[in-house]
């Protein structure tokens, strides 16, 4: 990893956590509407992995998607107006929070459905097949998709077809209010690649740097035409399943010990001072810029325009008046 | 004066009270209980339902009765489905009615022809409760209105409650149903507070209720769009319009007779549905009436949905989505004329 590559890295995590405080604090206030699911304290996993990727790669994402969207090269405005329903939004305020998606990035989108990432991830792999652009696609979803009929589904077929897909699982302990351990009758995720002839790895999901080397190799075998690898980063959910959620369902003990003594982005601080890839200057500047994004954001989705009516049925192929 | 409750707590209640007197009736559903195996809650539920709606089930019955599903629609539904024939008398929950695509087959293929490919020899006692509805910014695929594609299936009934009354008493006659019934709650309408008989009461599956008599319109309104339909007739009563309110309660059977006789004597019929508008409950009741009561029509029948298009993210556009009062308003307006008004 060079400097760059670990300012990137650092910027992307920050830009996250900012990001994902600041909607948790305005999501308080009432003035976004419905409901967000927070990726704060998961943010080694997107990026070790995003940073492996080009715009001709795509992603697919979940309910708890801003951490994939701003890692894929998502803009902050764009995105923030999106989750307060703003014209200015990514998808014109149509889609909200479980539903950022842009194509030009290669975002294919967050999705409220649970396990419906498999399947798109696999047609954009196959799609980058054909078309043998290089392309290669990863499929992000939660410990709770893998018990899903889709993760078999779409894993089967792109381990079948040979195609470029990644399949990375975010572990971070509990499908909606549901234990990983309860819910799946597997030891590990990474352990179901056996059934599908493909590499399962297991990482440390809040250890960018160990992300980033399982990530590299499993995309360069996708690209080079050596078929899909699932990778398994074990990490925590930090927040609720939504905010609001009481979170009766986690131990005292865990609530105090991940954001603190497991927080990625302290580690990753650590290991980029340690190895002299970022000076301590350096890091508060990119901290600096981090914040003032978002907090542009905040105020670009604040004074955007809520959408014209007229759009309430644009973009249905068919109207009938 | 009698005890009011909300909608959730009078769903609450029909599942208590359905557990305690059978115990086959079991609950099935992605964290109904919540928190299963976490050491410190030693068995005590952690949410009860995302939206809290089987709260306190499974710290009673436990969770031999309360259960806890993986995140697998399809599997647990034809489970239920399965369970139904062969023993149980299950309820099974499915977070949003947006879902029911991943549990189509199940409902679609297994449960709902069971019976009667099997020549009438099983019976399939299944109760399915799914939220349904928009108002609550949950966007596209958290908001849709889904009953319409399972009335249109044969082998299910479909229910579609507009108050906490209603939700409990149509609950019970579901749950101790011998055939599978898709029970449809809307999520805006939980924190309703309605009277409430304490204990056991059911209402039949196919009756109608006339919530509000009236001489110069029929409305028929599903679910929550009862209230959008006496917001409506509230308006329209200060303009000497007085519209018929009919809750069809449950679409799948269909008390057929009571919009009938309604239309009859009103000669004028509008539909409000909160689903998309091509091939909804609205359209399928104005062919009915069409079909059975065209002689007793004076004008054209008038549909009031939400429009062609997915449920928008914005606010100010989920507004426009959802069927409102003063669209009624003015539509039962251009229906009646000007004659009527000034009379």
């Amino acid at each position: 990893m060079d400097k760059k590559m670990a300012s990137w890295m650092f910027t992307k995590m920050n830009d996250i956590r900012n990001f994902e405080n600041q909607v948790q604090k305005i999501f308080a206030t009432g003035e976004i509407p419905g409901f967000v699911h927070l990726y704060a304290g998961e943010e080694a996993v997107a990026v070790g992995v995003c940073a492996h990727l080009e715009n001709l790669d795509y992603i697919t994402s979940t309910h708890r998607g801003h951490g994939h969207c701003i890692a894929k090269g998502c803009d902050l405005n764009g995105m923030m107006a999106e989750i307060f329903g703003k014209e200015t939004g990514l998808c014109n305020g149509k889609g909200g929070s479980m539903h950022i998606a842009d194509l030009e990035v290669g975002m294919l989108g967050a999705n409220g459905i649970v396990g419906g990432g498999f399947p798109l991830a696999v047609g954009a792999g196959l799609s980058a097949d054909i078309l043998e652009n290089g392309g290669v696609a990863v499929c992000f979803f939660g410990d709770g998709a893998n018990n899903h009929g889709t993760f078999h589904e779409g894993i089967n077929i792109a381990a079948a077809l040979n195609l470029p897909v990644v399949f990375v699982a975010e572990n971070n302990g509990f499908g909606e209010a549901t234990p990983f351990e309860y819910a799946t009758s597997a030891k590990t995720i990474a352990d179901r690649a056996i059934a599908y002839d493909i590499p399962g790895v297991r990482v440390d999901g809040n250890d960018v740097t160990k992300v980033y080397e399982v990530a590299e190799e499993a995309i360069e075998r996708a690209r080079n035409g050596e078929g899909p690898t699932l990778i398994e980063a074990i990490t925590y959910r930090t927040s609720g399943h939504f905010e609001g959620d009481n979170q009766a369902y986690k131990s005292e003990s865990d609530k105090e010990k991940w954001p603190v003594e497991v927080d990625c982005i302290e580690q990753f601080k650590a290991y980029a001072l340690e190895n002299k890839l970022l000076s301590k200057t350096e890091l508060e500047e990119l901290e600096k810029a981090s914040l003032k994004a978002v907090e542009e954001a905040v105020e670009f989705a604040h004074h955007s325009k809520v959408p014209n009516e007229e759009a309430l049925t644009e973009n249905v192929y068919v109207s009938y008046k | 004066m009698a005890r009011k409750i909300t909608f959730s707590k009078a769903i609450n209640e029909a599942m208590d009270i359905a557990m305690e007197r059978d115990n086959k009736v079991i609950l099935i559903g992605e964290d109904v209980a919540g928190g299963a195996t976490v050491d410190h809650l030693q068995d005590e539920e952690a949410w009860g339902g995302v939206f809290g709606v089987t709260k306190g089930l499974g710290n009673k019955f436990g969770r031999k009765r309360v259960i806890d599903m993986p995140i697998a629609e399809a599997g647990y539904m034809g489970a239920s489905v399965a369970a139904a024939v062969t023993g149980l008398r299950p309820i099974s929950e499915l977070m949003f009615n947006d879902f029911i695509g991943s549990a189509m087959d199940e409902i679609m293929n297994q449960g709902a022809k069971i019976r009667y490919m099997f020549g009438g020899k099983a019976e399939v006692p299944l109760t399915i409760r799914t939220s349904h509805g928009a108002g609550a910014g949950a966007a596209a695929q958290h908001s849709q209105s889904l009953y319409g594609m399972l009335t249109a299936i044969p082998g299910l009934k479909v229910v579609v409650p507009s108050n906490p009354y209603d939700a409990k008493g149509l609950l019970l006659t579901a749950i101790e149903d011998n055939d599978m019934v898709a029970f449809f709650e809307d999520k805006t309408l939980y924190s309703m507070k309605g009277e409430v008989p304490e204990g056991y009461y059911t209402i039949p599956l196919g009756k109608a209720e006339i919530k509000r008599a009236g001489d110069d319109l029929t409305i028929v309104a599903i679910g929550k769009m009862v209230q959008v339909a006496e917001s409506a007739a509230n308006q329209l009563a200060k303009q000497n319009v007085e519209v018929e309110i009919i809750d069809p309660r449950s679409l799948s059977p269909l008390d057929e007779d009571t919009i009938l006789q309604s239309v009859e004597k009103t000669g004028r019929l509008l539909i409000i549905d909160e689903a998309n508008p091509r091939c909804n409950v609205a359209t399928d009741i104005s062919a009915m009436v069409v079909d059975k009561g065209f002689d007793f029509l004076d004008a054209p029948i008038k549909m009031v949905t939400a429009p062609h298009a997915p449920t928008p993210f914005a606010t100010n556009l989920e507004q426009l989505y959802i069927p409102r009062a003063e669209t009624v308003v003015r539509t039962v307006k251009d229906m009646i004329g000007e004659l009527t008004l000034s009379r």
